[in-house]
Formats: structure tokens, C-alpha cells, sequence
């Protein structure tokens, strides 16, 4: 059971603010992804709730309790490093029994032996297990990083980029091994990544963070649905949204400054007419590159259209998103 | 200019390999030197011009490790026959044993202050290198120049301040004064060279063992020591190799209990001048320890001497 709360957290480094004045309430189970492009606080935020790092100001509570003046190891939480952090002079089975036989969890060889072959077998390493940690591939030391976390059953996971190198069928396969191994441990997880397909299909929450603040924390439909202004609309989406002067298609509400369309927002067969640029069959779907008066913007299509570049669309918005000058929502 | 990349011919090889044969001999012959002297007997010893095929004879060995009375010739014939080898060689230089020499404890002082200097040197080099390299120490680069600025003179410009502290300290000719003060000097040494070392180990193998439920002492013994092993190797030997060495303090600061074997070699004086094969068998025998540490912790040196040229 580990409810997260992290209260007024601000840090800065060298006079630049990693976070600022960030608050956020991760429920107890809670897969959390952390969304925003590098320099964005994500990976501070979780150093400052794994206490390799102390807010300036602020407070972690876990379960009500401050975590302030505890160190890393008495907050019982497992981390995997964006840079695998493997330790070098110890081979794979080491690595992976290092955190079980920590004076924190001291446990039996015959456990560690049940554990580490167990996490092994997840995640595909069972062959590398005598291996020495330097003599892996980039995608097995992700994988060993990952393990080393597993083994343990930590309140609190926290993963920073976990499945950034390795490939893509890895990635699909581990992703839903990470989110089933959570759902079945009900540990609560918080994820930093950039990759939204990983925010989408494992977050029960999303935060956008952007320059140290943070922007939106809610469900990845509502962010996707309802997103509080233009930086947090253009996280999610594929193709992302787009954005274009509020009066291209005319009646615009007043103060706006920019109409934020998602493909599904643009309705075609009818209103403005724009030229067709490009076509791109993906298979399971076709993009179609628009140009209406001079401004370019993506949409998708049928996937067996007959559209080809030079042709003429028409289309119109459906429910889209205003924003005025400072980017934020208007209603 | 340009450079060639095609395969050194003949003529460059054989050069290059003149060269290296050429400076290996310049360097070892004095080695040699000292160790044939040390199987000369004394006439040997100062032949002019010298010989370089001699009849070899242990005696200088012996008279390293004994003290020894001329006796008159007839006292000599009364004396029961020689019952060891070894009492056989000094009879045949009309003398008898009179008692062990002061060699071996002068040696046994060199390795106890060699080695303890080192020991202690290589705990606290990592350690304040470890808090440099990893902590946020007020003063940082000026506490760094500080302890550097000790190894901008040479350490003999400040014997007589050390002497007279340690006459007041009562070091003076004690084991426990001469590893401090042989810790002191290294220690500017190994300090900035396990910095370097340590810095090149990444944090994040620290941090990781925080977070994997170990202390910040148990993640630097567990993780850093061993990655900083080969460093630590080779600092120790540089440290060893100037303890081991030092002669200039030992002549001034030990006398007698605490004596290294440096001072006590040219004071073996021989019955009727000087000794010079018991000198060259000390040295010989002085030499041994150094190479012995230096050969086991030999694959570490080679990066510890190029550590500056290989950083990942």
C-alpha cells in the first residue's frame, strides 16, 4: 500500500528551476507516466522521491508520512536508471541478487535463487545469467536494470525510461509485462518516458511536465480528451495535433488565438478546400498531408482511399480546441 | 608532412629495435652491476679494469648478515674445524663470526614502514579522494592546490622543521614517525591520482546500490572499491616504491631501532676496508620486496602510468 504525494516540490540547479512548485497525488496501484521532453523535471521528480536528491523545498509523503531525512534505502523503493547502471565487476546473477542481499532485505540464497531465476525467465535473460554485466548488448542491460527492480516487491517502483533501447517487439512485449506484473503486485509505479504510445497503453495516470512545472495529471483519455492547453495537446496523438490560426475556418471565439485540431476532429467531404500534399499508407491506416491556405496540417484517412497528392479535400472542424495567446484552453 | 601507414621496413625495425636494446642495457647494467658485485670477493670487487668473468663466491652474503673478528693465525689452527658452509667462507678470510649483523632487523623496519606507510596512505587517499570526487566539499579546488603544494618542493627542504617536531613529538627513531611522516609526503600523490581514478567511475553504480537498500559507506565498499582497484594498485606501488626508497629522512630522523635498511647499506664496513660485495648483496637483497609487489600488481600499472590516455 503506498499512496505518493508530492507537496509543493521545487528544486533548482545552478539558479535553474528542474521543478517548480510541482504537487501531485499518486493513488495507491497507480501506474503513473511522466510525460514531457528532456530538461523537463521528469527524471528529477523521481530522484526526489527515491532520495538521491532533496527538494529545496517541499515535501514526499508516502501514506501521509514525510519521507524528508530518510535515505534512499529506508524509503524501500526500486529504481530502474535510464543508464542501466549495471555494476560492472559482478555478473548478471549478481546484479540481479544484489538488491536481495542488501542488509535491508537479507535474504536466504535459496530465495535469491527462486527470485532471480524467476525475473530471468520474464525477461528473456535466463541465458545470460552467468555473463559479466559488461559483456551484454544495450538492450540486455536495460533488461538486467529492469530485473533488478522486479526482484524486489517495493512499494514503489520508479522507472526512468525503462524500455528507451530496446526494440520494437521487445518494447511491445515488455510493456505489457510491466503493466500485468503491476496489476497483479498492485505496486504503484511511477514512469518517466517520451514515448506516448508507452503513456497511453500502461498509465491509469499521465503528468505533463514541461520546463519544471507541472502542466496536467489526469487519465490519459482525459488528457487526450480535455487537454489544458496547447503543450499538453500536442504530448498525446498520432499524428499530433494541429495547430493553426483560430480564424482559418472562421467563427472563433473571442480571445483565441489558435484552433488545436486532432485528426478526429476534422471532419471531410465538406466546408474549406484544401490540397492533398502527400499519402501515406500505414496499413492500418492512411495519412493524408494537407495544405489549406498555406497551412499544412495531418490528418487521417480511410486506409484504402483513392486520394493521391494533388487532389482537393474538403474539411471542416468538429468539436475542436480553442486556445488563446498564452496557449491555454479556452472553453 | 604526411605519415606512413605502410608496414616499417626492415631498416626502421631494426633501428627501433636497436634502440630498445640499446636503453634496456644503459638501464639495467647498473642492476647488473650491483648484483654481480654482490657474488665477488673483495679483491674482485675493485679489479681495475673490472671483471667481468669471476670466480663467484657467497662471501659477501655472509658477511652481510654477520658480524665478524680477525683472529691471529694461530688461534685459528686451535679452533675445532668449521661446521657450516657459511663458517667455512668467513674462516677462509681469517676471521670467525662473532654475531649476526644488524641487516635483517634494518630490513624488517624497512618493510614494517614501507608497507605501513602505504597501507595507511592508500585508507586515507581514497577516502578524502572519494569525498572530493563525490562530495560537495567547501573549498574544493583550494583544498586540492593545498594538499598538491606539498609536492612543490622537495620534501628534504623542510627535514630540519620535521626534525625538530619530531625531537618534541618523541618520533624521532620510531617506527610510527616514519610512516607518518612517509604517509604525509604520498599522500598528496595518491590522493590526486585516486581522484582521477574514482572520478571515472560513473555515480549512478552508487546511486543504484542506494537505492537497492545499501548504505552510502557499504555502496562505496561494495561498488566503487572494487571498480577502483586497479588505481589503488597502482598508487600503492608509486607510494611503496617512494618509501621503500626514501633515503634523505631515514639518514636524518633513524639511528637505531627504527632504522631503514637505505641508511644502514653503506655503513656495512668490512674488516680492513670497505665491503663493497656485502654492500651490493644488501641492495641486491633491498631490491627483491619492490619488484616482487610491483611484478604481482603489474598488469594494474601499466594503466595506472597511461591512466590519462585511456579514458573512455
Amino acid at each position: 500500500m503506498a499512496e505518493v504525494e508530492l507537496r509543493n516540490i521545487s528544486k533548482s540547479f545552478d539558479g535553474v528551476f528542474a521543478l517548480n512548485n510541482v504537487s501531485m497525488t499518486i493513488p495507491d496501484g497507480a501506474f503513473v507516466v511522466l510525460l514531457g521532453p528532456t530538461g523537463a523535471g521528469k527524471t528529477t521528480t523521481l530522484r526526489m522521491v527515491s532520495g538521491l536528491d532533496k527538494p529545496d523545498r517541499g515535501d514526499v509523503l508516502v501514506n501521509g508520512h514525510s519521507l524528508a531525512g530518510l535515505t534512499p534505502a529506508q524509503r524501500n523503493v526500486a529504481m530502474v536508471f535510464q543508464q542501466y547502471s549495471l555494476y560492472p565487476h559482478l555478473t548478471v546473477y549478481e546484479n540481479l541478487a544484489f538488491p536481495l542481499r542488501s542488509p535491508l532485505l537479507k535474504t536466504s540464497e535459496e530465495d535469491i535463487k527462486v527470485k532471480v531465476s524467476r525475473v530471468a525467465e520474464t525477461l528473456q535473460i535466463a541465458h545470460k545469467l552467468d555473463n559479466k554485466a559488461t559483456a551484454l548488448s544495450g538492450g540486455e542491460m536495460q533488461r538486467v536494470s529492469i530485473g533488478r527492480a522486479l526482484v524486489r516487491s517495493p512499494e514503489l517502483y520508479l522507472m526512468d525510461e525503462p524500455l528507451s533501447s530496446l526494440d520494437a517487439k521487445l518494447r511491445a512485449d515488455l510493456r505489457i509485462e510491466l503493466k500485468s506484473i503491476q496489476a497483479d503486485s498492485g505496486a504503484t509505479v511511477l514512469y518517466v518516458t517520451h514515448d506516448q504510445i508507452e503513456a497511453m497503453t500502461m498509465a491509469t495516470h499521465v503528468g505533463v511536465l514541461n520546463e519544471g512545472k507541472l502542466i496536467q495529471f489526469g487519465s490519459p483519455r482525459e488528457i487526450y480528451e480535455d487537454p489544458v492547453d496547447i503543450y499538453a495537446a500536442s504530448r498525446l496523438g498520432q499524428p499530433r495535433i494541429n495547430i493553426l490560426p483560430a480564424d482559418l475556418f472562421g467563427h472563433a471565439p473571442t480571445g483565441a488565438t489558435s484552433i488545436g485540431l486532432r485528426p478526429e476532429q476534422i471532419h471531410q467531404g465538406e466546408g474549406q478546400e484544401s490540397l492533398v500534399t502527400r499519402v501515406e499508407h500505414l496499413g492500418d491506416q492512411t495519412r493524408l498531408h494537407l495544405s489549406l491556405k498555406d497551412h499544412d496540417l495531418t490528418t487521417v484517412t480511410d486506409a484504402h482511399t483513392q486520394l493521391a497528392a494533388g487532389d482537393i479535400v474538403r474539411i471542416s472542424p468538429q468539436n475542436p480546441f480553442f486556445f488563446d495567446a498564452a496557449g491555454d484552453r479556452i472553453h | 608532412m604526411s605519415f606512413s601507414v605502410t608496414e616499417p621496413t626492415i631498416r626502421t625495425k631494426w633501428f627501433a629495435g636497436t634502440a630498445v636494446i640499446l636503453y634496456a642495457v644503459i638501464t639495467i647494467l647498473p642492476l647488473m652491476w650491483i648484483v654481480a658485485t654482490g657474488f665477488k670477493s673483495p679483491a674482485d670487487s675493485i679489479a681495475y679494469p673490472p671483471k667481468v668473468v669471476f670466480e663467484p663466491t657467497l662471501e659477501g652474503y655472509v658477511n652481510l648478515f654477520t658480524t665478524r673478528t680477525r683472529l691471529a693465525e694461530g688461534d685459528m689452527a686451535a679452533l675445532p674445524p668449521a661446521e657450516t658452509w657459511y663458517e667455512k667462507i668467513v674462516r677462509d678470510q681469517g676471521q670467525i663470526i662473532s654475531g649476526p649483523s644488524r641487516y635483517g632487523e634494518r630490513f624488517l623496519n624497512s618493510v614494517i614502514i614501507g608497507f605501513g606507510s602505504t597501507v595507511l596512505c592508500m585508507v586515507l587517499g581514497t577516502a578524502a579522494a572519494y569525498a572530493f570526487s563525490r562530495f560537495r566539499v567547501p573549498l574544493k579546488d583550494d583544498l586540492l592546490f593545498f594538499i598538491l603544494s606539498t609536492r612543490m618542493m622537495p620534501p628534504i627542504a623542510v627535514a630540519i622543521p620535521i626534525f625538530l617536531m619530531f625531537r618534541q613529538l618523541g618520533l624521532n627513531d620510531t617506527h610510527l614517525g616514519m610512516i607518518l611522516l612517509y604517509t604525509a609526503v604520498n599522500l598528496s600523490l595518491s590522493v590526486w591520482l585516486l581522484k582521477g581514478f574514482i572520478d571515472e567511475i560513473p555515480v549512478e553504480y552508487e546511486e543504484a546500490a542506494l537505492i537497492d537498500g545499501y548504505t552510502r559507506f557499504q555502496a562505496f565498499y561494495k561498488v566503487v572499491l572494487p571498480q577502483a582497484a586497479t588505481g589503488i594498485a597502482s598508487t600503492a606501488i608509486f607510494c611503496l616504491i617512494f618509501a621503500w626508497n626514501e633515503y634523505a629522512f631515514a639518514v636524518l630522523l633513524t639511528s637505531g631501532t627504527a632504522q631503514t635498511a637505505p641508511p644502514f647499506i653503506p655503513t656495512i664496513i668490512g674488516v680492513g676496508g670497505k665491503d663493497w660485495p656485502a654492500v651490493a648483496a644488501g641492495a641486491t637483497i633491498f631490491l627483491v620486496p619492490v619488484m616482487v609487489f610491483t611484478i604481482l600488481l603489474r598488469k594494474h600499472l601499466l594503466r595506472g602510468i597511461t591512466f590519462g590516455a585511456v579514458r573512455k
